[in-house]
């Protein structure tokens, strides 16, 4: 059994390298990301999985950094935006616009990236399912499901 | 206003972190806590406990992370009953479709990330009212697998999710038990159903009226959320659904003076504006079941 009492240094697998961090079993995996790895694309925003902000991906699956705390992240493959690079995903939301303030953007990119990773030619149930996790405060979505779409078809 | 400083911490207050991969070591170490005078809390998801604790609703001195105990991991038939794990997630019940009306209930609760995480044993259990995951267990009389630490048991989920008010809003559960499956006959997922969700705005929302409903035996069985302040299958009120002696109005008009708690009159939908929905709601089940309009 896996037994972490108060500080305590953990391994954990971000983009493919093991860091080792110091750790409160409190501590969420947003905080570790931003606040020791120095990995600020996932964003401190509504802190209660509402707005799909600190998106990041979970063994590939899209999760919300402010919902897990760091020491479930143990055993894991954690993904943040600053692993990603010239994905085609990343390339559609710069050629069809489909950024605006940017805060949003790492978030909605981790998501679509996994959902087109996963259905490489989403219906447009699938990727309106999908998409309601993120929310755009300037409103852009028409942009980011024309990226999206862009990559499926 | 104030805004956030670089090294705020989420949550303030700090707790020990335990991940059993066994159900005795998940109890042994409850009991343990215990003597110790520590809180433990199981966790699962996590999702509403992080959520609590971050605001400080709720305090403990240890969570023990029931996710890599493999009982709780189950998801499939055996024996003609289908085992689901309180640990599976949310999105896996609703993508492997094999309780349909649960999919569906699944499929609309929260959004597709947050289902990523949140777990069945976690909807059930939580603080927020709704649980909608439960209604299908309730309609379908399932059995709650419940280990504690004078063994396992499996009882009837109205024994703990029961018509009784105080069973209605939280489970019924000793100190130190938690819930580590629960089993559906295989029968019930078959069964016709209606599922009915209705929320204030778009699809990712707190409802104002969520239905599900199932016919067996040619008698209709309902379950409802968003209406009262806990979810709840009143047989009272499937009386009054099956009653085909009378129009379909007068059932309406006889399951709403039946309501046994005050409708949830809140900033997402007023008390009379959730009875209109209900009623709509209502007169669908009536059409999908009975072929009937309440107009």
């Amino acid at each position: 059994m896996l037994e972490i009492k108060g500080k305590n240094i953990i391994d954990i697998n971000v983009n493919g390298t093991i860091k080792s961090v110091v750790v409160r079993p409190a501590d969420t995996l947003l905080y570790v990301l931003r606040e020791q790895l120095g990995l600020t694309g996932a964003k401190n925003s509504c802190e209660n999985g509402d707005c799909g902000g600190c998106t990041v991906l979970v063994d590939d699956m899209p999760i919300k950094s402010c919902h897990m705390l760091a020491v479930e992240a143990i055993g894991h493959n954690i993904t943040t935006i600053e692993g990603l690079k010239n994905e085609p995903i990343q390339n559609a939301f710069v050629e069809k616009f489909a950024i605006q303030c940017g805060f949003c953007t790492p978030g909605m990119i981790m998501n679509c990236y996994a959902l087109t990773k996963k259905y490489p030619h989403a219906t447009d149930e699938i990727i309106e399912e999908w998409m309601e996790s993120n929310i755009c405060r300037c409103t852009g979505y028409q942009e980011i499901l024309e990226a999206i779409k862009s990559v499926s078809s | 206003m104030e805004g956030k400083n670089r090294g705020d911490y989420m949550i303030s207050f700090d707790f020990d972190y335990y991940k059993p991969n066994t159900i005795d070591e998940a109890i042994e170490i409850y009991k343990y806590l215990s003597l110790e005078g520590k809180t433990a809390i199981y966790y699962s998801g996590g999702t509403e406990i992080i959520s609590q604790a971050r605001i400080d609703k709720i305090r403990f001195d240890a969570a023990i992370d029931i996710k890599h105990i493999p009982e709780c991991n189950i998801h499939g038939f055996q024996d003609d009953k289908l085992f689901i794990g309180s640990a599976v997630t949310l999105t896996k019940i609703s993508d492997y479709y094999l309780f349909p009306l649960l999919s569906e209930i699944c499929k609309k609760t929260a959004d597709h990330t947050a289902r990523n995480k949140i777990t069945i044993g976690g909807n059930i259990c939580g603080k927020v009212p709704y649980k909608e995951a439960i209604l299908p267990f309730l309609l379908s009389d399932s059995y709650v697998v419940i280990a504690g630490v004078g063994g396992k048991k499996a009882v009837p989920i109205a024994q703990i999710f029961g018509e009784e008010p105080q069973l209605r809003s939280k489970p019924r559960l000793n100190a130190g038990e938690f819930i580590i499956q629960i089993i559906t006959e295989r029968d019930y997922t078959m069964l016709p159903y209606i599922n009915i969700k209705k929320a204030k705005q778009g699809k990712v929302d707190y409802p104002l009226v969520t239905i599900a409903s199932i016919e067996k035996d040619k008698q209709i069985r309902i379950a409802f959320s968003g209406i009262c302040p806990f979810p709840f299958r009143s047989a009272e009120i499937e009386k009054d659904l099956n009653n085909d002696s009378v129009a379909p109005n007068e059932r309406i008009n006889a399951i709403i003076s039946h309501l046994t708690a005050p409708i949830i009159n809140d900033i997402l939908g007023s008390s009379k504006y959730r009875e209109f929905v209900l009623r709509n709601a209502l007169g669908e089940v009536l059409f999908k079941f009975r072929g009937e309009n309440n107009a």
